[in-house]
């Protein structure tokens, strides 16, 4: 009955959109040098949906930077095959613009020519259309990540890298927007990297769960999550799953003190 | 679409409809009557004092005339050439000399706001410069320039450039790094990322800026048209000073209604304009 699986062997590389090998990444240097990733492996399949977990520290998010090419690699390699889109927790929206014109804007710094009924195409999908010419503080928080989800796909990204972009928001709205960012990624043949703290929402969503220790950031187990879409957070599979994962989780926190 | 699909579609609309607050939209003449009977009732409240000090017998009429006879001058004197040209000829200077202060200062705010080694330079010294009373200048504007108008001018310009500039440097400095960041994510380098996200987002401030140039720069005129008077060119300046060697109380005080007239026009333009900056950003209710 039960799902999880350890992870033994990852998937062939013929199919890998993220391969990461052995990166390391330090902060400062000298005493007060703090190794945020420490020798951090990991391929994600074309199409996967891939949960990153960790208590605080971990470099969750320093991983994202690095896959995004916003950080430098101090040692290792990542390779992405696929243009790489990030979001963050903030919608991080411009506030000067319409939702239209934000979308848009996103396709102009790609250089290519803002395309209208694409436009009108992203905001059907994230269910906006009556709010192009809207502002974005007119807008509910989960309708502005919204927002910024279809801003990031304007870019044509192929891999959708996701730093807890849901964790300002309320639970009603974080439990429908789950609903939608899987039918998204479905319908798009998205890969998505999601990070969150929150360990529920990770096996809610992901085809497999990353583990990461804190201090340094390393992989310390992988979980499968073979369970039927779609999911529901408060189902008995997914809160099994989770309290396995929090176990190893909270053996990690204990470590270290 | 599935059964799924639709239900999930319902979630989102009905969400949606929750989370947004209740439009409660007045009609526009409402709102005008809103923003302008505090103002009419204080300027009613000025004129009543004003009267009631006359009234009081404190000073001549012919000193401090009473507000009726002030406004019955400034509708004769609304009738004369030469209070027209007087008007024109300060705005052209105001213009003129806050357009230069408004180029110099972009550039010298742009500069700074790019450069640590500029800022440190360069920083404090906008800072001082903004708070020196520009009158300070003008004995060294009229000995580096003469009784001209380069040296109103000058000093029109180093009184509004700092505040331009530090408009300017302050709003580049507080972009939020999110959107910094979110502009860079996007592909936004360069020129690109100036034009389209580091200005844009500095402008509630920049405009700011202006507008508090724009009150040093008139009152830095006002200040050099009554010190460097040039022959046979009347100006707003000219005739207060005039009027006051005239002891020709009802003009003087005529003149100076204008003077709070424009001062007052021209901060309501760019108000209106800084207040449409914030309320389409979220800034304000």
């Amino acid at each position: 009955m039960t799902a999880a699986v350890r992870v033994t062997e990852s998937a062939r590389a013929t199919d890998r959109a993220v391969e990461v090998l052995g990166v390391s990444k330090t902060y400062g240097d000298g005493h007060s040098a703090v190794a945020a990733l420490e020798d951090v492996s990991l391929s994600i399949r074309r199409g996967e949906f891939v949960c990153l977990v960790g208590a605080s520290g971990c470099g969750k998010s320093t991983l994202l930077n690095l896959i995004a090419g916003i950080y430098r690699i101090d040692k290792g390699s990542i390779a992405a095959k696929g243009r790489v889109g990030l979001m963050f927790q903030e919608p991080a929206l411009f506030p000067w613009l319409t939702v239209e014109r934000n979308i848009e804007t996103a396709m102009r710094f790609r250089k290519a020519r803002p395309d209208r009924s694409r436009v009108q195409e992203l905001l059907r999908i994230v269910h906006l259309e009556d709010f192009g010419k809207s502002r974005p503080h007119e807008l509910s928080g989960g309708m502005q990540q919204r927002t910024a989800l279809a801003r990031t796909l304007a870019q044509d990204a192929d891999i959708l890298l996701m730093d807890e972009p849901f964790g300002a928001l309320d639970a009603m709205t974080r439990t429908v927007l789950h609903d939608e960012l899987e039918r998204i990624w479905q319908e798009a043949g998205l890969t998505v990297i999601f990070v969150t703290h929150d360990v529920r929402e990770a096996v809610r969503l992901g085809d497999r769960v990353v583990l990461l220790s804190s201090r340094p950031g390393r992989v310390v187990d992988e979980f499968d999550v073979d369970l039927l879409r779609p999911r529901r957070l408060d189902s008995p599979e997914v809160t099994e799953i989770a309290a396995q994962v929090t176990e190893r989780l909270l053996e990690q926190v204990r470590s270290h003190v | 679409m599935s059964d799924r699909g639709t239900l999930l579609e319902k979630d989102i609309r009905g969400l949606d409809r929750l989370e947004l607050p209740l439009g409660t939209t007045d009609s526009r003449a409402r709102r005008l009557w809103r923003s302008a009977w505090p103002k009419l009732a204080a300027v009613a409240m000025a004129l009543v004092v004003w009267e009631l000090v006359v009234l009081s017998g404190w000073q001549e009429r012919f000193v401090l005339p009473p507000p009726y006879e002030v406004f019955e001058t400034l509708g004769e004197l609304a009738t004369t050439d030469r209070f027209w040209v007087a008007i024109a000829t300060t705005l052209r200077r105001a213009v003129i000399g806050f357009s230069v202060a408004m180029g110099i200062g972009t550039v010298v705010g742009l500069a700074v706001s790019q450069s640590s080694v500029l800022r440190r330079a360069v920083g404090s010294l906008i800072t001082g410069l903004q708070t020196m009373p520009s009158i300070a200048w003008f004995p060294l504007a009229i000995l580096l320039f003469g009784l001209t108008e380069t040296a109103i001018f000058f000093v029109v310009l180093i009184g509004a450039a700092p505040s331009i500039a530090n408009g300017l440097i302050n709003g580049v400095d507080h972009i939020p790094p999110v959107l910094l960041r979110a502009g860079r994510m996007l592909g936004a380098r360069g020129m690109t990322a100036w034009r389209h996200v580091v200005l844009p987002a500095a402008l509630p401030s920049y405009v700011g800026g202006l507008k508090q140039g724009w009150a040093f720069a008139w009152r830095s005129l006002m200040a050099g048209e009554i010190l460097v008077i040039i022959a046979a060119r009347p100006s707003i300046g000219v005739q207060l000073q005039f009027a006051r060697e005239l002891s020709d109380s009802d003009g003087l005080q005529a003149f100076m209604i204008v003077v709070l007239i424009i001062g007052i026009l021209v901060d309501i333009i760019f108000g209106a304009v800084e207040r449409r900056l914030r309320r389409n950003r979220g800034l304000v209710a």
